[in-house]
């Protein structure tokens, strides 16, 4: 297969400990031999730790907040293009879909390609509208609803009982067991994401996830499934390691099916303890953070969303991917020189003079 | 106490006693004994012929009650859901 030459801009360069998706879909196309493109990092802040990845990016582009607006994104994507090069944009974050999807069209036009779901698709995964995917009996859902003010608590809390999860509209999600509980994390929810804020059913049993990839037509190009097996404070995964369940792999495709699911997404699962259920908690119309071990595991799902979005041919099927593949992250400082933070600062933009490791 | 075979069967189990069970990804370790049964439970022997396995392949002190050690070790399992 020729190399890919292609340049393309990949969001979500934030990696604290809380990590955005961004490093680690830049270290996949990094890991693929015949991707011999350049990459454009997009952030939210001149600081964000993946600006400062030795080796990893071409140039960096910092982005106009989503308060600004659609247009001001748009412009600002224009702009990266005249100065970089820009022929795929592959977003990792939740809160920037909806404007892409908004002017896919205009993207499109400028030659700048996506691979990424409809709108439509996006709707039906949301938090908020998840229950409804239970309509096929092939997807179990914890009951659970959005609301929008705190008096509903206490009847929520009648209805899903405690502990009971309450969570963010985009991200987050805390266990609480009191009404007092729930009130405090639906005000931080807000405060943080906005309105709704969900309430979910607490099950207990062990969580799995799988990484995946839809073709937009009801098919599964790869999923790779995964369980965690160290966490942050804030719940988040620091290690994990791929299993071979084709439960875990059946359900992920059904979900793919039923929303006819184009580009990336995760698939968020609980085992329930006593039954062995398998119950889906939640969908992320995007790569996890921790999609690099699907590349160091043998299946490069987003090397295929680049190709696909270039309109490139894909394995078929998708490689089997090693099981009993671990990821352990880790936390480093990284050295850089004050002229990167300046020139990010100022210009908002910078393009790394200093040969890109293959 | 039923262990499952096929669950067994897929288990990598390390000479060193390290287990990873690729269904769950859970992963445990097992001293050499534990690694004895847990090999001849795979190979499909009954209670019995572990309990002989065991008699052939360790020095034993001469009070130990292998059936019921073996029985325990299967209760760890199923908390592992390798057995029902």
């Amino acid at each position: 297969m020729k190399p890919i030459t292609a340049a393309v801009g990949i969001t979500g360069m934030n990696a604290t400990d809380n990590p955005a998706p961004g490093v680690a879909v830049a270290r996949s196309l990094r890991h693929e031999p015949t991707f011999a493109g350049k990459l454009i990092g997009l952030g939210y802040s001149a600081l964000d730790p993946g600006f400062y990845a030795e080796g990893l990016l071409d140039a960096a582009s910092v982005l106009p907040f989503p308060s600004a607006g659609k247009d001001a994104l748009l412009q600002h994507l224009r702009t990266v293009q005249e100065t970089f090069g820009l022929d795929v944009l592959v977003p990792n974050l939740d809160s920037e879909l909806r404007a892409i999807l908004g002017f896919e069209r205009e993207l499109n036009e400028l030659g700048i390609r996506t691979f990424l779901p409809s709108m439509e698709a996006l709707e039906r995964s949301s938090k908020a509208q998840l229950p409804k995917l239970a309509a096929n009996p092939k997807i179990r859902v914890p009951d659970s609803d959005a609301f929008v003010t705190a008096d509903a608590i206490p009847k929520l809390g009648q209805r899903l009982g405690f502990p009971l999860v309450i969570k963010g509209v985009y991200y987050g999600g805390d266990i609480v067991h009191t009404e007092a509980d729930a009130v405090f994390a639906f005000h931080k929810y807000v405060a943080t994401w906005g309105l709704p804020v969900i309430a979910q059913r607490y099950i207990a049993g062990e969580e799995y996830n799988v990484a995946a990839v839809g073709d937009g037509h009801g098919n599964t190009v790869g999923a790779v499934a995964m369980r965690k097996m160290a966490l942050t404070d804030k719940g988040k995964g620091w290690s994990g390691v791929t299993v071979d369940n084709p439960e875990l792999l059946t359900l992920a495709e059904e979900v793919i099916r039923e929303l006819r699911w184009r580009g990336p997404l995760e698939v968020e699962v609980l085992r329930e303890h006593d039954t062995g259920v398998l119950e889906v908690i939640e969908i992320n119309p995007r790569f996890p953070a921790w999609i690099y071990l699907a590349a160091g595991a043998g299946q490069n799902l987003p090397y295929y969303v680049v190709c696909l979005a270039l309109g490139l041919p894909i394995p078929k099927p998708a490689p089997r991917y090693r099981v009993g593949t671990l990821f352990v992250r880790i936390s480093l400082d990284q050295i850089s020189q004050l002229e990167t933070y300046g020139q990010l600062s100022a210009t908002g933009n910078i393009s790394y003079e200093k040969k890109v490791q293959p | 106490m039923n262990p499952d075979p096929a669950r067994l069967r897929d288990l990598a189990i390390s000479d060193s006693g390290f287990v990873f069970d690729p269904f769950t990804g859970y992963t445990f370790t097992v001293n050499a004994t534990g690694l004895a049964i847990l090999q001849a439970l795979k190979e499909g022997l009954s209670l019995d012929l572990i309990v002989r396995r065991l008699q052939d392949s360790f020095e034993l002190e001469g009070d130990e009650d292998l059936a019921r050690d073996v029985d325990e070790f299967c209760v760890r399992l199923r908390d592992q859901k390798l057995a029902r």
